[in-house]
């Protein structure tokens, strides 16, 4: 008697916790807060860049009520693998690796990788890199393509942070970074940026960023997606994107 | 769980527990030879002479590990005084830069345990040793350093321990210890648990060699105390 009240009890609870996942909910998204332009804390320590402006817009579009948390970069999939938010709102590429882990809503932006290296340095993608020294973030795709592509003759260097890895290039321990354009874009224009430009093509440019939710939990996910569809239809995602960048990164 | 994960990168954590332990030794050692002049120099009894240890100890002490190994990997790295310098072939190179950031950590540590050691030798051996006609410097060799380092040598396995710990910072510039190591296998494999358990098991593994090398020490240190067997 007392476990079928139990369970009656608990299957009422998870049936009202399911519908009131629809109006005025509350999510809570994690993001980075290291990765500038896309997301940053600031002299206030308010976390801001697009992936937060982002952010914000779906949850109005969605009528939700979001909780931001910053979260390191190596550990964001497992802290939504295990409960400590709902979704990641961190400019993360979709990968097939990461579609085991977690179920990713519809793009809202694309990204290339491509290297950066000094200006008055050779450094040529295509030619012979035997030797060299790369760095990229750790637990990024560009680490991944640089182990896939280049694991055996060059020596990767991991970053916890992409900010650590353009100090590094600053400080002459790496021939080159390869990272994702727009936040080496962003970099490049910075006074700390000037002597380094971008080499070559983009050797990856077809990378789709989305948003992250738990394995499985399609009805967030598409609830996310609907919501960028429609930022993107009422002109709300241009606003945003003209704040950061004189092209459109759709 | 995937247990299978931890058997397929074994042999890459047992790479990383590897620079590990080396780093570990390397400083350990270098900051022993730091820390026994330190110690003797902090107990002279000019406070001129004191001043210089003293400050060293508080420096080192004072400010948290993760603080002096960025200070040493990107903060001299930012001048281009250093970069310029003799010294860039080692300070560009991230193993060096930990080796020195540990090496002082671990010296400061070690003077302060060596420096309590020194005075908790019992005065009455010191004049003893005097008695017979022992010069300072000779009673410092046979009598007082060797008691010293007897008397330190549980805090110092101690610091040893705590060492290996924070070895771990070397993962945040870069290193593949067995800290960043895992730390790499887990952004391929989002499997932090399996991986850093296995981690963890390492690291006590670790921690028993090392308390298992002062074991052998400490008998050997002490075998006059051991109660005589016969021939």
């Amino acid at each position: 008697m007392r476990i079928k009240q139990l369970i009656v009890t608990a299957a009422l609870a998870a049936g009202l916790a399911g519908t009131a996942a629809h109006a005025g909910d509350t999510i809570r998204i994690a993001t980075e807060g290291a990765y500038p332009p896309f997301n940053f804390i600031d002299e206030s320590g308010e976390v801001k860049g697009f992936d937060v402006d982002i952010a914000r817009a779906l949850c109005e579009e969605m009528e939700a009520d979001c909780k931001l948390v910053t979260q390191d970069w190596d550990g964001i999939i497992p802290g939504l693998i295990n409960g400590k938010y709902d979704a990641i709102i961190a400019s993360m590429s979709i990968t097939p690796e990461r579609q085991e882990a977690v179920t990713f809503s519809a793009p809202y932006y694309s990204n290339k990788l491509q290297f950066i290296a000094p200006k008055d340095s050779d450094f040529d993608p295509t030619a012979d890199l035997e030797g060299m020294t790369i760095g990229a973030q750790r637990a990024t795709i560009a680490a991944q393509w640089l182990a896939d592509n280049l694991g055996d003759s060059v020596d990767i260097k991991r970053y916890d942070t992409q900010e650590n890895a353009f100090l590094d290039l600053a400080s002459g321990r790496l021939d080159a970074i390869l990272a994702d354009k727009y936040v080496s874009w962003e970099w490049l224009n910075s006074k700390d940026g000037s002597a380094y430009e971008f080499k070559g093509d983009p050797v990856y440019d077809d990378d789709k960023i989305a948003i992250a939710v738990q394995k499985g939990n399609t009805e967030l996910a598409d609830r996310f997606s609907d919501a960028i569809k429609a930022i993107r239809e009422d002109g709300t995602y241009q606003r945003i994107n003209e704040k950061y960048f004189p092209f459109d990164i759709y | 769980m995937r247990w299978s994960v931890i058997l397929e990168n074994l042999p890459q954590l047992l790479h990383g527990a590897w620079l590990t332990l080396e780093l570990v030794l390397v400083s350990g050692v270098l900051g022993l030879a730091i820390a026994v002049p330190m110690a003797i120099v902090r107990c002279s009894r000019f406070a001129s002479v004191r001043a210089f240890p003293w400050v060293y100890i508080y420096f080192f002490r004072g400010t948290p590990l993760l603080v002096q190994i960025f200070l040493v990997y990107y903060g001299l790295g930012q001048s281009p005084w250093v970069r310029d310098s003799l010294l860039w072939p080692v300070l560009s190179q991230a193993y060096w830069c930990a080796i020195i950031a540990f090496t002082f950590n671990t010296s400061a540590y070690t003077a302060e345990i060596l420096r309590g050691a020194i005075q908790a030798v019992p005065e009455g051996e010191v004049e003893a040793a005097r008695a017979l006609g022992m010069g300072r410097v000779v009673t410092w060799r046979r009598i007082v350093l060797p008691r010293a380092f007897r008397i330190a040598l549980p805090a110092y396995s101690n610091e040893v321990i705590l060492m290996l710990k924070g070895s771990a910072l070397a993962s945040t510039i870069t290193l593949l210890d067995l800290t960043g190591m895992a730390r790499t296998i887990i952004a391929r494999t989002y499997t932090p648990l399996e991986i850093f358990l296995a981690a963890g098991v390492l690291y006590v593994l670790i921690t028993f060699l090392i308390l298992g090398g002062f074991r052998l020490v400490e008998r050997r240190l002490n075998r006059h105390l051991r109660p005589r067997t016969g021939h």
